[in-house]
């Protein structure tokens, strides 16, 4: 909550911003929790907000601002509650509404602390009922606030597909009638992997290469971070929620050297003043806090070790690949991911040359028949290793296979760059 | 809420003709465990269900142009596998996730009931 201390030396336009990215969720859920209607929560909340932002400067921020905006929400569910009644329509199919009865006491009265029902909403929208590329967005909408228009943006869809996606999932998660607010049991926290999946699948959504001034989305991975902060606060002894935040906040330390003029810049070539240090300083202190573990939550410490190994090096040369090759071996072995071995030959030509990182890479298309990826890494490393004619071709199952426009621009100039 | 449990002998699941009687026996077991779990949850019940001729035994009916033929079915490949049903009235979807842990292997599917009234 935001402290009363701080709120006289804020200007209401200020604190509505502090607000919204403050107390969202915890509005959000509150309002899922005691109306029950999912389809009005969010459209009520931003109404709230609005009112806030029409009235608090003329008459002065009320003392307690999260209540407020609670009572107005709520006020305009019960509104369109009211509304729906008189119009003697059937509840439509997105009530949960025999379950619905009216708050108790005025609203007025919520001048306490309000309780936090966030874990329950962010289970919601992490169910595995649900399909996986809607939880993300789920997750986003109704527990960070992004509005419908920014996650359309963050998943490269246009905007009426992701509010059809956002809406369905509501529907389903009524008409199938998935709980609201089940007790959280141990059945629910082993749903915490699914959880950090969802999260994660957010966060690299937006560094998925988008066309012209959309190449990445770092303000919206920044939402995925600040999701995997949350679920970290609420729940401090989840192992694999800890691994997932550390491993984010390092990743997104990184953000604004990511990309220069419109091009991607690899880890390499990145310019690491522009490195977030404050945040590699509290991603590496996360990382000193993980402890060996077993499943997702091991397979997330072992990418976070990664990337802290990346942190710490003052410069690319400064790398000490030999152990990134290390954890990506002991990873490779967690997970017998195709994947994992590809990256580990990436570290192994660091260490061992790039002959030997090929060597790495043999039998791996069967595992990843249509990778761009593995064509593409295999290119460089024979680019490298001198042999131009394996490049040649490498690049162009690369480019054949790559379905990202940006990606397969960066890969025709690789080519065309060979001697 | 009502739900509509569909079973299908898919997956792990061996179809019950080419069971042992020993492996007849332990899924019996298992459905019957399965009734005592759903009768000591609260607010649960078993409305019907009922175990069903496989997909040799179907025949479908299909109406095009207001035309209806008769022919062996079933109607889909995946109907070819459907061994059985129950339809339940649960609080909610997690309670008959939780409760189809103790049924045979079977892939299920769980739709709800819609309300028609």
């Amino acid at each position: 909550m935001t402290s009363t201390s701080d709120r006289s030396s804020t200007c209401p336009e200020q604190l509505i911003e502090q607000l919204y990215r403050a107390e969202w969720g915890r509005l959000s859920a509150l309002l899922v929790a005691r109306t029950r209607r999912l389809d009005l929560a969010e459209e009520a909340l931003g109404e709230a907000f609005a009112r806030a932002a029409a009235r608090w400067p003329a008459q002065g921020i009320p003392a307690n601002p999260a209540a407020w905006l609670y009572t107005a929400a709520h006020r305009y569910v019960v509104g369109r509650l009211r509304a729906e009644a008189i119009a003697g329509r059937k509840a439509p199919l997105l009530a949960a509404g025999a379950r619905w009865s009216p708050p108790d006491g005025p609203a007025e009265a919520l001048t306490e602390e309000l309780p936090d029902d966030r874990l329950h909403l962010i289970l919601l929208c992490c169910h595995p009922a649900l399909p996986s590329e809607s939880r993300s967005a789920l997750a986003l909408r109704l527990v960070i606030g992004t509005p419908t228009e920014q996650i359309a943006r963050l998943f490269l869809v246009p905007t009426p597909t992701m509010a059809a996606r956002l809406t369905r999932a509501k529907r389903k998660i009524v008409l199938a009638g998935i709980p609201i607010d089940s007790p959280i049991g141990d059945e629910l926290r082993a749903r915490l992997d699914e959880v950090c999946r969802t999260i994660y699948l957010a966060f690299t959504a937006g560094y998925t290469p988008g066309t012209g001034a959309d190449l990445v989305r770092t303000d919206l991975a920044g939402d995925a971070v600040r999701l995997a902060a949350l679920v970290h606060h609420l729940v401090p002894e989840a192992p694999q929620v800890r691994a997932m935040l550390t491993l984010l906040v390092l990743q997104h330390s990184r953000r604004d050297a990511r990309q220069h003029d419109g091009h991607l810049v690899t880890l390499a070539e990145q310019d690491r003043a522009l490195w977030h240090e404050d945040e590699i300083r509290a991603g590496l202190a996360l990382v000193a806090g993980l402890a060996p573990g077993e499943g997702y939550a091991e397979e997330l410490r072992l990418q976070a070790l990664i990337a802290a190994e990346h942190a710490r090096a003052a410069t690319a040369q400064a790398t000490d690949w030999s152990a990134i090759a290390d954890h990506y071996a002991v990873l490779e072995a967690h997970t017998g991911s195709p994947v994992v071995r590809l990256n580990r030959a990436v570290a192994v030509a660091e260490v061992d040359g790039p002959l030997a990182a090929l060597d790495v890479l043999a039998g791996l298309d069967a595992a990843l028949p249509h990778s761009h990826r593995l064509a593409a890494v295999r290119a460089d490393l024979a680019a490298r290793a001198g042999d131009i004619e394996l490049a040649r071709t490498s690049y162009r199952a690369a480019i054949e296979h790559c379905t990202n426009d940006v990606e397969r621009a960066h890969l025709t100039d690789r080519l065309a760059a060979l001697a | 809420m009502k739900y509509f449990v569909l079973l299908a002998n898919d997956g792990e699941m061996t179809p019950w003709t080419e069971m042992t009687p020993e492996e007849q026996e332990a899924s019996m077991a298992k459905h019957g465990a399965f009734d005592e779990a759903c009768a000591a949850r609260p607010g649960v019940e078993i409305v019907g269900g009922e175990a069903l001729g496989d997909g040799s035994m179907a025949t479908t009916l299909r109406t095009r142009g207001g035309e209806m033929t008769v022919t062996d079915g079933p109607f889909a490949e995946a109907a070819e596998q459907i061994g059985g049903y129950y339809v339940i009235d649960a609080p909610d979807l997690d309670t008959v996730i939780d409760l189809c842990r103790v049924l045979p292997a079977y892939d299920i599917d769980i739709r709800p009931v819609i309300d028609m009234s």
